[in-house]
Protein backbone atom coordinates (compact mmCIF):
# COMPACT_ATOMS: atom_id res chain seq x y z
CA UNK A 1 0.00 0.00 0.00
CA UNK A 2 1.44 3.31 -0.95
CA UNK A 3 0.39 6.67 0.27
CA UNK A 4 -0.48 9.21 -2.37
CA UNK A 5 -1.30 12.83 -2.17
CA UNK A 6 -4.83 14.10 -2.22
CA UNK A 7 -6.20 14.60 -5.69
CA UNK A 8 -8.53 17.53 -6.08
CA UNK A 9 -12.05 16.52 -5.10
CA UNK A 10 -15.06 16.97 -7.33
CA UNK A 11 -16.05 20.54 -7.94
CA UNK A 12 -18.31 21.73 -5.17
CA UNK A 13 -21.02 22.44 -7.71
CA UNK A 14 -21.75 18.74 -8.17
CA UNK A 15 -23.27 18.39 -4.70
CA UNK A 16 -26.46 16.34 -4.83
CA UNK A 17 -29.06 16.10 -2.10
CA UNK A 18 -29.92 12.85 -0.39
CA UNK A 19 -33.27 11.79 -1.85
CA UNK A 20 -35.52 8.77 -1.49
CA UNK A 21 -34.52 7.63 -4.96
CA UNK A 22 -30.81 7.80 -4.11
CA UNK A 23 -31.30 5.94 -0.83
CA UNK A 24 -33.25 3.26 -2.72
CA UNK A 25 -30.38 2.99 -5.16
CA UNK A 26 -27.95 2.62 -2.28
CA UNK A 27 -30.02 -0.03 -0.51
CA UNK A 28 -30.42 -1.90 -3.80
CA UNK A 29 -26.63 -1.92 -4.24
CA UNK A 30 -26.12 -2.96 -0.61
CA UNK A 31 -28.56 -5.85 -0.97
CA UNK A 32 -26.94 -7.36 -4.03
CA UNK A 33 -23.35 -6.80 -2.85
CA UNK A 34 -23.64 -9.35 -0.04
CA UNK A 35 -23.13 -13.02 -0.69
CA UNK A 36 -25.70 -13.95 1.96
CA UNK A 37 -28.46 -12.31 -0.11
CA UNK A 38 -27.75 -14.48 -3.14
CA UNK A 39 -27.39 -17.67 -1.12
CA UNK A 40 -30.52 -17.19 0.96
CA UNK A 41 -32.62 -16.18 -2.04
CA UNK A 42 -31.40 -19.26 -3.90
CA UNK A 43 -32.30 -21.45 -0.93
CA UNK A 44 -35.78 -19.92 -0.73
CA UNK A 45 -36.39 -20.44 -4.45
CA UNK A 46 -35.06 -23.97 -4.31
CA UNK A 47 -37.34 -24.86 -1.39
CA UNK A 48 -40.31 -23.32 -3.13
CA UNK A 49 -39.79 -25.03 -6.46
CA UNK A 50 -38.32 -28.36 -5.36
CA UNK A 51 -40.80 -29.14 -2.56
CA UNK A 52 -43.76 -28.16 -4.75
CA UNK A 53 -42.71 -30.26 -7.70
CA UNK A 54 -41.74 -33.23 -5.56
CA UNK A 55 -45.08 -33.17 -3.73
CA UNK A 56 -46.91 -33.02 -7.06
CA UNK A 57 -44.79 -35.75 -8.64
CA UNK A 58 -45.29 -38.15 -5.75
CA UNK A 59 -49.03 -37.47 -5.42
CA UNK A 60 -51.20 -40.55 -5.31
CA UNK A 61 -55.01 -40.43 -5.06
CA UNK A 62 -54.96 -43.82 -3.33
CA UNK A 63 -53.01 -42.56 -0.36
CA UNK A 64 -56.20 -41.49 1.35
CA UNK A 65 -57.41 -45.11 1.32
CA UNK A 66 -54.48 -46.20 3.46
CA UNK A 67 -56.00 -44.43 6.45
CA UNK A 68 -52.69 -42.64 6.88
CA UNK A 69 -52.61 -39.22 8.44
CA UNK A 70 -53.68 -36.58 5.97
CA UNK A 71 -50.69 -34.75 4.67
CA UNK A 72 -48.90 -33.82 1.51
CA UNK A 73 -49.78 -36.18 -1.26
CA UNK A 74 -52.91 -37.48 0.38
CA UNK A 75 -56.22 -37.55 -1.40
CA UNK A 76 -57.77 -34.27 -0.26
CA UNK A 77 -55.02 -32.11 -1.76
CA UNK A 78 -55.47 -29.83 -4.71
CA UNK A 79 -52.89 -29.00 -7.33
CA UNK A 80 -52.20 -25.56 -5.84
CA UNK A 81 -51.65 -26.71 -2.27
CA UNK A 82 -49.24 -29.35 -3.53
CA UNK A 83 -47.33 -26.86 -5.65
CA UNK A 84 -47.14 -24.40 -2.74
CA UNK A 85 -46.02 -26.92 -0.14
CA UNK A 86 -42.69 -25.12 0.08
CA UNK A 87 -44.13 -21.72 1.04
CA UNK A 88 -43.77 -22.27 4.79
CA UNK A 89 -40.13 -23.28 4.42
CA UNK A 90 -39.40 -20.52 1.94
CA UNK A 91 -41.03 -18.04 4.33
CA UNK A 92 -38.37 -18.90 6.92
CA UNK A 93 -35.55 -18.29 4.46
CA UNK A 94 -37.09 -15.03 3.24
CA UNK A 95 -37.88 -13.82 6.76
CA UNK A 96 -34.37 -14.61 7.98
CA UNK A 97 -32.86 -12.73 5.04
CA UNK A 98 -35.07 -9.75 5.89
CA UNK A 99 -33.73 -9.84 9.45
CA UNK A 100 -30.12 -10.09 8.23
CA UNK A 101 -30.57 -7.04 5.99
CA UNK A 102 -31.53 -4.81 8.90
CA UNK A 103 -30.24 -6.39 12.12
CA UNK A 104 -27.03 -7.29 10.28
CA UNK A 105 -26.26 -3.58 10.00
CA UNK A 106 -26.43 -3.26 13.77
CA UNK A 107 -24.29 -6.31 14.52
CA UNK A 108 -21.56 -5.22 12.08
CA UNK A 109 -21.65 -1.48 12.85
CA UNK A 110 -22.60 -0.66 9.25
CA UNK A 111 -25.64 1.17 10.60
CA UNK A 112 -23.35 4.02 11.73
CA UNK A 113 -22.11 4.56 8.18
CA UNK A 114 -25.64 4.22 6.84
CA UNK A 115 -27.22 6.73 9.21
CA UNK A 116 -24.31 9.16 8.90
CA UNK A 117 -24.95 9.22 5.15
CA UNK A 118 -28.73 9.38 5.55
CA UNK A 119 -29.66 11.31 8.69
CA UNK A 120 -33.34 11.16 7.72
CA UNK A 121 -33.39 7.68 9.15
CA UNK A 122 -36.86 6.60 8.09
CA UNK A 123 -35.76 6.84 4.44
CA UNK A 124 -33.43 3.94 5.22
CA UNK A 125 -36.24 1.82 6.70
CA UNK A 126 -38.63 2.49 3.82
CA UNK A 127 -35.93 1.83 1.23
CA UNK A 128 -34.76 -1.40 2.83
CA UNK A 129 -38.36 -2.63 3.09
CA UNK A 130 -39.21 -1.62 -0.47
CA UNK A 131 -36.10 -3.14 -2.01
CA UNK A 132 -36.41 -6.45 -0.25
CA UNK A 133 -40.22 -6.61 -0.32
CA UNK A 134 -40.24 -6.19 -4.10
CA UNK A 135 -37.31 -8.55 -4.69
CA UNK A 136 -38.91 -11.24 -2.50
CA UNK A 137 -42.32 -10.74 -4.13
CA UNK A 138 -41.00 -11.00 -7.68
CA UNK A 139 -38.78 -14.01 -7.05
CA UNK A 140 -41.35 -15.84 -4.92
CA UNK A 141 -44.02 -15.31 -7.57
CA UNK A 142 -41.71 -16.69 -10.23
CA UNK A 143 -40.93 -19.60 -7.90
CA UNK A 144 -44.60 -20.32 -7.21
CA UNK A 145 -45.47 -20.23 -10.91
CA UNK A 146 -42.53 -22.52 -11.68
CA UNK A 147 -43.50 -24.94 -8.91
CA UNK A 148 -47.05 -25.09 -10.28
CA UNK A 149 -45.94 -25.61 -13.86
CA UNK A 150 -43.49 -28.33 -12.89
CA UNK A 151 -46.22 -29.81 -10.70
CA UNK A 152 -48.67 -30.10 -13.58
CA UNK A 153 -46.19 -32.43 -15.26
CA UNK A 154 -46.33 -34.72 -12.23
CA UNK A 155 -50.12 -34.50 -11.99
CA UNK A 156 -50.73 -35.16 -15.67
CA UNK A 157 -53.90 -37.20 -16.06
CA UNK A 158 -54.81 -36.99 -12.36
CA UNK A 159 -58.29 -35.93 -11.34
CA UNK A 160 -57.02 -32.97 -9.31
CA UNK A 161 -54.86 -31.54 -12.10
CA UNK A 162 -55.51 -27.85 -12.78
CA UNK A 163 -54.31 -25.33 -15.29
CA UNK A 164 -53.19 -21.76 -14.78
CA UNK A 165 -56.48 -20.51 -16.21
CA UNK A 166 -58.64 -22.30 -13.64
CA UNK A 167 -60.53 -20.32 -11.05
CA UNK A 168 -58.34 -18.98 -8.24
CA UNK A 169 -55.11 -20.61 -9.42
CA UNK A 170 -53.33 -17.49 -10.56
CA UNK A 171 -54.59 -15.59 -7.51
CA UNK A 172 -53.15 -18.28 -5.21
CA UNK A 173 -49.79 -18.41 -6.96
CA UNK A 174 -49.31 -14.63 -7.06
CA UNK A 175 -50.73 -14.61 -3.53
CA UNK A 176 -47.86 -16.83 -2.40
CA UNK A 177 -45.51 -14.22 -3.87
CA UNK A 178 -47.34 -11.42 -2.06
CA UNK A 179 -47.24 -13.36 1.21
CA UNK A 180 -43.51 -14.00 0.94
CA UNK A 181 -42.85 -10.39 -0.05
CA UNK A 182 -44.65 -9.27 3.11
CA UNK A 183 -42.77 -11.85 5.20
CA UNK A 184 -39.56 -10.27 3.91
CA UNK A 185 -40.69 -6.82 5.04
CA UNK A 186 -41.77 -8.32 8.37
CA UNK A 187 -38.20 -9.65 8.82
CA UNK A 188 -36.67 -6.25 7.99
CA UNK A 189 -38.96 -4.52 10.50
CA UNK A 190 -38.29 -7.09 13.25
CA UNK A 191 -34.55 -6.64 12.72
CA UNK A 192 -34.85 -2.87 13.23
CA UNK A 193 -37.04 -3.27 16.31
CA UNK A 194 -34.77 -5.82 18.02
CA UNK A 195 -31.37 -4.87 16.49
CA UNK A 196 -30.18 -8.42 17.01
CA UNK A 197 -30.18 -11.10 14.33
CA UNK A 198 -30.61 -13.97 16.78
CA UNK A 199 -33.43 -12.29 18.69
CA UNK A 200 -35.29 -11.20 15.59
CA UNK A 201 -35.01 -14.63 13.95
CA UNK A 202 -36.34 -16.24 17.14
CA UNK A 203 -39.34 -13.92 17.17
CA UNK A 204 -39.90 -14.47 13.45
CA UNK A 205 -39.98 -18.26 13.84
CA UNK A 206 -42.12 -17.97 16.94
CA UNK A 207 -44.71 -15.76 15.29
CA UNK A 208 -44.91 -17.52 11.94
CA UNK A 209 -44.53 -21.16 12.96
CA UNK A 210 -45.06 -21.68 16.66
CA UNK A 211 -47.89 -19.27 17.41
CA UNK A 212 -50.48 -21.12 15.24
CA UNK A 213 -49.61 -24.35 17.08
CA UNK A 214 -49.92 -22.69 20.48
CA UNK A 215 -53.31 -21.31 19.52
CA UNK A 216 -54.73 -24.85 19.35
CA UNK A 217 -54.27 -24.99 23.14
CA UNK A 218 -56.86 -22.24 23.57
CA UNK A 219 -60.44 -23.18 24.48
CA UNK A 220 -62.45 -23.99 21.34
CA UNK A 221 -64.63 -20.88 21.45
CA UNK A 222 -61.53 -18.65 21.64
CA UNK A 223 -59.59 -20.65 19.15
CA UNK A 224 -62.18 -20.10 16.44
CA UNK A 225 -62.16 -16.35 16.87
CA UNK A 226 -58.39 -15.90 17.36
CA UNK A 227 -56.71 -18.44 15.10
CA UNK A 228 -57.68 -17.02 11.70
CA UNK A 229 -56.20 -13.65 12.62
CA UNK A 230 -52.75 -14.90 13.60
CA UNK A 231 -50.17 -13.55 11.13
CA UNK A 232 -49.23 -16.71 9.25
CA UNK A 233 -52.77 -18.13 9.33
CA UNK A 234 -54.23 -14.91 7.95
CA UNK A 235 -51.49 -14.69 5.35
CA UNK A 236 -51.96 -18.27 4.18
CA UNK A 237 -55.52 -17.50 3.07
CA UNK A 238 -54.22 -15.62 0.03
CA UNK A 239 -52.40 -18.65 -1.37
CA UNK A 240 -55.03 -21.31 -0.56
CA UNK A 241 -57.15 -22.33 -3.55
CA UNK A 242 -60.19 -23.13 -1.44
CA UNK A 243 -61.23 -21.12 1.57
CA UNK A 244 -60.98 -23.42 4.61
CA UNK A 245 -63.91 -23.54 7.01
CA UNK A 246 -62.06 -21.71 9.79
CA UNK A 247 -60.23 -19.16 7.71
CA UNK A 248 -60.55 -15.65 6.36
CA UNK A 249 -61.29 -14.96 2.72
CA UNK A 250 -58.13 -14.60 0.58
CA UNK A 251 -58.02 -10.82 0.39
CA UNK A 252 -59.22 -10.27 3.97
CA UNK A 253 -56.48 -12.64 5.11
CA UNK A 254 -53.85 -10.78 3.13
CA UNK A 255 -55.10 -7.48 4.55
CA UNK A 256 -54.87 -8.79 8.12
CA UNK A 257 -51.34 -10.06 7.53
CA UNK A 258 -50.38 -6.76 5.92
CA UNK A 259 -51.79 -5.09 9.03
CA UNK A 260 -49.46 -7.10 11.26
CA UNK A 261 -46.52 -6.17 9.05
CA UNK A 262 -47.54 -2.49 9.09
CA UNK A 263 -47.75 -2.59 12.88
CA UNK A 264 -44.24 -4.04 13.13
CA UNK A 265 -42.96 -1.45 10.65
CA UNK A 266 -44.48 1.30 12.78
CA UNK A 267 -42.65 -0.08 15.80
CA UNK A 268 -39.44 -0.20 13.79
CA UNK A 269 -39.92 3.40 12.62
CA UNK A 270 -40.45 4.56 16.21
CA UNK A 271 -37.37 2.78 17.49
CA UNK A 272 -35.20 3.90 14.59
CA UNK A 273 -36.20 7.55 14.67
CA UNK A 274 -36.14 8.10 18.43
CA UNK A 275 -33.28 6.12 19.87
CA UNK A 276 -29.50 6.39 19.60
CA UNK A 277 -28.06 4.33 16.78
CA UNK B 1 -16.83 24.50 11.65
CA UNK B 2 -18.17 22.43 14.53
CA UNK B 3 -19.68 24.26 17.47
CA UNK B 4 -20.69 22.43 20.63
CA UNK B 5 -22.61 24.42 23.22
CA UNK B 6 -23.26 22.97 26.67
CA UNK B 7 -23.44 19.55 25.04
CA UNK B 8 -24.59 16.94 27.54
CA UNK B 9 -25.28 13.22 27.35
CA UNK B 10 -26.58 11.09 30.19
CA UNK B 11 -27.25 7.38 30.27
CA UNK B 12 -29.46 6.82 33.29
CA UNK B 13 -27.65 8.56 36.14
CA UNK B 14 -24.24 8.36 34.46
CA UNK B 15 -23.20 11.60 32.79
CA UNK B 16 -20.88 10.80 29.91
CA UNK B 17 -20.66 14.27 28.38
CA UNK B 18 -21.11 17.15 30.78
CA UNK B 19 -21.90 20.67 29.50
CA UNK B 20 -19.17 20.53 26.92
CA UNK B 21 -18.53 23.62 24.78
CA UNK B 22 -15.83 23.91 22.13
CA UNK B 23 -15.29 25.01 18.55
CA UNK B 24 -13.44 23.29 15.74
CA UNK B 25 -12.29 25.96 13.30
CA UNK B 26 -11.51 25.72 9.60
CA UNK B 27 -7.87 25.67 8.56
CA UNK B 28 -6.79 24.03 11.80
CA UNK B 29 -6.23 20.55 13.11
CA UNK B 30 -8.00 20.28 16.44
CA UNK B 31 -6.88 17.45 18.69
CA UNK B 32 -9.67 16.06 20.85
CA UNK B 33 -7.95 14.47 23.79
CA UNK B 34 -8.97 12.57 26.85
CA UNK B 35 -8.34 9.32 28.65
CA UNK B 36 -10.40 6.26 27.75
CA UNK B 37 -14.00 6.72 28.77
CA UNK B 38 -13.75 10.52 28.78
CA UNK B 39 -16.67 10.85 26.37
CA UNK B 40 -14.79 11.50 23.12
CA UNK B 41 -16.58 8.92 21.02
CA UNK B 42 -19.99 9.82 22.44
CA UNK B 43 -19.34 13.48 21.60
CA UNK B 44 -18.38 12.56 18.05
CA UNK B 45 -21.47 10.38 17.67
CA UNK B 46 -23.61 13.33 18.75
CA UNK B 47 -21.88 15.60 16.22
CA UNK B 48 -23.00 13.39 13.34
CA UNK B 49 -26.45 12.75 14.77
CA UNK B 50 -26.06 9.10 15.71
CA UNK B 51 -26.75 9.80 19.38
CA UNK B 52 -29.17 12.44 20.58
CA UNK B 53 -27.89 14.92 23.21
CA UNK B 54 -29.65 14.96 26.56
CA UNK B 55 -28.97 18.69 26.73
CA UNK B 56 -27.21 21.45 24.83
CA UNK B 57 -26.57 21.38 21.13
CA UNK B 58 -23.93 20.85 18.51
CA UNK B 59 -23.91 22.24 15.00
CA UNK B 60 -21.95 21.41 11.88
CA UNK B 61 -21.36 24.39 9.59
CA UNK B 62 -24.10 26.25 11.44
CA UNK B 63 -26.78 23.57 11.40
CA UNK B 64 -27.67 20.39 13.22
CA UNK B 65 -26.23 17.47 11.27
CA UNK B 66 -29.62 16.02 10.42
CA UNK B 67 -30.75 19.29 8.82
CA UNK B 68 -28.17 19.08 6.06
CA UNK B 69 -29.50 17.95 2.69
CA UNK B 70 -26.16 16.39 1.72
CA UNK B 71 -24.28 15.76 5.00
CA UNK B 72 -21.35 13.81 3.51
CA UNK B 73 -20.29 17.00 1.73
CA UNK B 74 -20.32 18.93 5.02
CA UNK B 75 -18.45 16.53 7.26
CA UNK B 76 -16.75 13.22 6.67
CA UNK B 77 -16.19 11.02 9.67
CA UNK B 78 -14.37 7.93 10.78
CA UNK B 79 -15.70 6.46 14.00
CA UNK B 80 -13.54 4.42 16.31
CA UNK B 81 -15.39 1.14 15.97
CA UNK B 82 -15.57 -0.49 12.57
CA UNK B 83 -18.64 0.77 10.76
CA UNK B 84 -18.53 -1.53 7.77
CA UNK B 85 -20.25 -4.78 6.84
CA UNK B 86 -17.43 -7.36 6.65
CA UNK B 87 -19.14 -9.25 3.83
CA UNK B 88 -18.96 -6.35 1.40
CA UNK B 89 -15.92 -5.39 -0.66
CA UNK B 90 -14.23 -2.07 0.02
CA UNK B 91 -15.38 -0.75 -3.35
CA UNK B 92 -18.99 -1.82 -2.83
CA UNK B 93 -19.03 -0.30 0.64
CA UNK B 94 -17.88 3.07 -0.66
CA UNK B 95 -20.16 2.83 -3.68
CA UNK B 96 -23.20 2.18 -1.45
CA UNK B 97 -22.39 5.36 0.49
CA UNK B 98 -21.74 7.26 -2.74
CA UNK B 99 -25.16 6.36 -4.17
CA UNK B 100 -26.94 8.14 -1.32
CA UNK B 101 -25.38 11.43 -2.44
CA UNK B 102 -25.20 10.77 -6.16
CA UNK B 103 -21.40 10.80 -5.92
CA UNK B 104 -19.73 9.56 -9.11
CA UNK B 105 -17.92 6.27 -9.35
CA UNK B 106 -14.78 8.16 -10.35
CA UNK B 107 -14.67 9.83 -6.93
CA UNK B 108 -14.93 6.39 -5.27
CA UNK B 109 -11.93 5.22 -7.31
CA UNK B 110 -10.14 8.42 -6.35
CA UNK B 111 -10.50 7.98 -2.59
CA UNK B 112 -9.58 4.29 -2.90
CA UNK B 113 -6.35 5.31 -4.59
CA UNK B 114 -5.76 8.10 -2.11
CA UNK B 115 -6.09 5.66 0.79
CA UNK B 116 -3.73 3.23 -0.89
CA UNK B 117 -6.41 0.53 -1.17
CA UNK B 118 -6.39 0.04 -4.94
CA UNK B 119 -4.98 -3.48 -4.77
CA UNK B 120 -7.54 -4.65 -2.20
CA UNK B 121 -10.61 -2.70 -3.33
CA UNK B 122 -12.26 -5.90 -4.58
CA UNK B 123 -11.58 -7.80 -1.37
CA UNK B 124 -14.19 -8.33 1.30
CA UNK B 125 -13.64 -6.05 4.27
CA UNK B 126 -13.80 -8.94 6.74
CA UNK B 127 -10.34 -10.00 5.56
CA UNK B 128 -8.84 -6.55 6.19
CA UNK B 129 -6.25 -5.86 8.85
CA UNK B 130 -6.97 -3.15 11.41
CA UNK B 131 -4.79 -0.72 9.48
CA UNK B 132 -6.53 -1.41 6.17
CA UNK B 133 -9.88 -0.97 7.91
CA UNK B 134 -8.69 2.45 9.14
CA UNK B 135 -7.65 3.41 5.63
CA UNK B 136 -11.07 2.38 4.32
CA UNK B 137 -12.70 4.48 7.05
CA UNK B 138 -10.59 7.48 6.05
CA UNK B 139 -11.46 6.90 2.38
CA UNK B 140 -15.15 6.93 3.36
CA UNK B 141 -14.66 10.14 5.35
CA UNK B 142 -13.15 11.89 2.31
CA UNK B 143 -15.74 10.57 -0.15
CA UNK B 144 -17.85 13.71 -0.19
CA UNK B 145 -14.84 16.06 -0.33
CA UNK B 146 -16.16 17.54 2.92
CA UNK B 147 -15.39 20.89 4.51
CA UNK B 148 -14.86 19.16 7.85
CA UNK B 149 -13.05 15.90 8.50
CA UNK B 150 -13.59 14.20 11.86
CA UNK B 151 -11.58 11.12 12.74
CA UNK B 152 -11.83 9.05 15.90
CA UNK B 153 -8.42 7.54 16.77
CA UNK B 154 -7.30 7.49 13.13
CA UNK B 155 -3.81 6.13 13.71
CA UNK B 156 -5.01 3.11 15.69
CA UNK B 157 -3.58 -0.01 14.12
CA UNK B 158 -1.62 1.82 11.45
CA UNK B 159 2.00 0.97 10.76
CA UNK B 160 4.59 3.80 11.00
CA UNK B 161 4.23 4.56 7.29
CA UNK B 162 0.47 4.78 7.76
CA UNK B 163 0.83 7.06 10.76
CA UNK B 164 3.03 9.40 8.75
CA UNK B 165 0.52 9.28 5.89
CA UNK B 166 -2.35 10.28 8.20
CA UNK B 167 -0.26 13.07 9.70
CA UNK B 168 0.57 14.54 6.29
CA UNK B 169 -2.95 14.04 5.00
CA UNK B 170 -4.53 15.87 7.94
CA UNK B 171 -2.01 18.70 7.66
CA UNK B 172 -2.81 19.03 3.99
CA UNK B 173 -6.57 18.98 4.59
CA UNK B 174 -6.21 21.76 7.15
CA UNK B 175 -3.95 23.76 4.84
CA UNK B 176 -6.66 23.53 2.19
CA UNK B 177 -8.87 25.39 4.65
CA UNK B 178 -10.84 22.46 6.00
CA UNK B 179 -11.62 21.97 9.67
CA UNK B 180 -9.97 18.81 10.94
CA UNK B 181 -10.86 17.17 14.24
CA UNK B 182 -9.13 14.08 15.47
CA UNK B 183 -9.51 12.31 18.74
CA UNK B 184 -6.77 10.48 20.58
CA UNK B 185 -5.75 9.40 24.03
CA UNK B 186 -2.09 9.96 23.17
CA UNK B 187 -0.82 13.48 23.82
CA UNK B 188 2.58 13.06 22.20
CA UNK B 189 1.08 11.76 18.96
CA UNK B 190 -1.54 14.49 18.84
CA UNK B 191 0.94 17.29 19.55
CA UNK B 192 2.73 16.35 16.33
CA UNK B 193 -0.40 16.82 14.22
CA UNK B 194 -2.65 19.29 15.96
CA UNK B 195 -2.69 23.09 16.17
CA UNK B 196 -5.39 23.32 18.75
CA UNK B 197 -6.24 21.08 21.70
CA UNK B 198 -9.56 20.34 23.32
CA UNK B 199 -8.90 18.17 26.35
CA UNK B 200 -11.73 16.49 28.22
CA UNK B 201 -12.02 14.19 31.18
CA UNK B 202 -15.18 12.58 32.54
CA UNK B 203 -17.11 14.42 29.88
CA UNK B 204 -15.97 17.86 31.10
CA UNK B 205 -13.78 20.37 29.34
CA UNK B 206 -10.36 20.45 31.04
CA UNK B 207 -8.45 22.61 28.59
CA UNK B 208 -9.11 24.46 25.36
CA UNK B 209 -5.74 25.71 24.24
CA UNK B 210 -3.16 25.71 21.47
CA UNK B 211 -0.46 23.10 21.26
CA UNK B 212 2.20 25.83 21.64
CA UNK B 213 0.66 27.18 24.83
CA UNK B 214 0.23 23.73 26.24
CA UNK B 215 3.83 22.85 25.45
CA UNK B 216 5.10 26.07 27.00
CA UNK B 217 3.05 25.57 30.14
CA UNK B 218 4.26 22.02 30.36
CA UNK B 219 7.86 23.19 30.12
CA UNK B 220 7.56 25.47 33.19
CA UNK B 221 8.82 22.91 35.64
CA UNK B 222 11.55 25.10 37.16
CA UNK B 223 15.27 24.48 37.35
CA UNK B 224 16.93 22.05 39.69
CA UNK B 225 20.15 23.33 41.27
CA UNK B 226 22.46 21.39 43.54
CA UNK B 227 25.26 22.96 45.54
CA UNK B 228 27.01 22.40 48.85
CA UNK B 229 26.23 26.05 49.62
CA UNK B 230 22.54 25.69 48.90
CA UNK B 231 21.58 28.02 51.73
CA UNK B 232 23.75 30.86 50.51
CA UNK B 233 22.54 30.30 46.95
CA UNK B 234 18.95 30.45 48.08
CA UNK B 235 19.28 33.96 49.40
CA UNK B 236 21.23 35.06 46.33
CA UNK B 237 18.54 33.81 43.97
CA UNK B 238 15.61 35.23 45.88
CA UNK B 239 13.58 37.85 44.07
CA UNK B 240 10.04 39.15 43.66
CA UNK B 241 8.84 36.60 41.07
CA UNK B 242 11.03 33.76 42.19
CA UNK B 243 9.89 30.79 44.18
CA UNK B 244 12.36 28.34 45.57
CA UNK B 245 11.67 25.03 47.14
CA UNK B 246 14.07 22.38 48.33
CA UNK B 247 13.76 18.68 48.70
CA UNK B 248 17.07 18.10 50.49
CA UNK B 249 19.79 20.18 52.16
CA UNK B 250 21.84 20.59 49.01
CA UNK B 251 19.10 20.80 46.37
CA UNK B 252 16.85 23.63 45.23
CA UNK B 253 14.10 23.81 42.68
CA UNK B 254 13.88 27.33 41.33
CA UNK B 255 11.12 28.76 39.24
CA UNK B 256 11.15 32.32 37.96
CA UNK B 257 14.79 32.26 36.86
CA UNK B 258 16.16 30.17 34.01
CA UNK B 259 19.32 28.07 34.14
CA UNK B 260 21.28 30.82 32.43
CA UNK B 261 20.62 33.39 35.13
CA UNK B 262 21.15 30.96 37.96
CA UNK B 263 24.53 29.89 36.59
CA UNK B 264 25.60 33.52 36.14
CA UNK B 265 24.57 34.51 39.66
CA UNK B 266 26.32 31.51 41.19
CA UNK B 267 29.54 32.21 39.29
CA UNK B 268 29.44 35.89 40.23
CA UNK B 269 29.33 34.97 43.91
CA UNK B 270 31.73 32.07 43.68
CA UNK B 271 29.22 29.39 44.57
CA UNK B 272 30.16 26.01 43.12
CA UNK B 273 27.29 24.10 41.51
CA UNK B 274 27.36 20.40 40.84
CA UNK B 275 24.01 20.20 39.10
CA UNK B 276 21.94 22.65 37.04
CA UNK B 277 19.02 21.03 35.23
CA UNK B 278 15.91 22.58 33.66
CA UNK B 279 12.99 20.45 34.78
CA UNK B 280 11.13 19.87 31.54
CA UNK B 281 7.86 18.06 32.03
CA UNK B 282 6.99 15.85 29.10
CA UNK B 283 3.75 16.55 27.26
CA UNK B 284 2.51 13.13 28.25
CA UNK B 285 3.19 13.83 31.93
CA UNK B 286 1.50 17.20 31.73
CA UNK B 287 -1.48 15.58 30.05
CA UNK B 288 -1.66 12.87 32.68
CA UNK B 289 -1.45 15.44 35.47
CA UNK B 290 -4.27 17.40 33.87
CA UNK B 291 -6.50 14.39 33.48
CA UNK B 292 -5.47 12.37 36.53
CA UNK B 293 -8.62 13.26 38.44
CA UNK B 294 -10.71 12.37 35.47
CA UNK B 295 -9.34 8.98 34.58
CA UNK B 296 -12.04 6.37 34.47
CA UNK B 297 -9.88 3.32 35.03
CA UNK B 298 -6.82 3.74 37.23
CA UNK B 299 -4.32 0.95 37.02
CA UNK B 300 -2.84 -0.31 40.26
CA UNK B 301 0.83 0.52 40.91
CA UNK B 302 3.08 -2.13 39.46
CA UNK B 303 4.21 -3.61 42.77
CA UNK B 304 0.66 -3.78 44.08
CA UNK B 305 -0.50 -5.74 41.08
CA UNK B 306 2.47 -8.00 41.42
CA UNK B 307 1.52 -8.73 45.00
CA UNK B 308 -2.02 -9.50 43.97
CA UNK B 309 -0.78 -11.94 41.34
Amino acid sequence: MTATTLPPGPARTTVHKVTGRRVLRSEWAKFWSLRSSWITLAVALLLLIALGSIASATYSPDAVANQGPPGPGSGDSDAVSLALLGVTFASLAVGVLGVLISAGEYSTGMIRSTLAAVPRRLLVLWSKSAVFGVVAFVLATIGALAAFQLGTLGLHGQKIALTMGDDGVLRSLVGAGLYLGLVGVFGVALGVVLRSSAGAIAVLVGVLLILPGLATLLPDSWEDSVTPYLPSNAGSAIYALHEASNSLSPWAGLAVFAGWVALTLAGAAGRLARTDA
Amino acid sequence: MIEARELTKRYGDKTVVDHLSFTVKPGEVTGFLGPNGAGKSTTMRMIIGLDFPTGGSVTVNGRAYGKHAAPLHEIGSLLEAKSVHPGRTAFNHLMALAYTHGIARSRVDEVIELAGLTSVAGKRVGAFSLGMGQRLGIAAALLGDPAIVMLDEPVNGLDPEGVLWVRNLLRQLADEGRAVMLSSHLMSETALIADHLVIIGRGRLLADTTVDDFTQAAGGGGVKVASIEARKLRSLLAGPDVTISSSSAEELVVSGRDAHEIGAIAAQHGVALYELTPQSVSLETAFMELTSDAVEYHSAPVDASRKAA
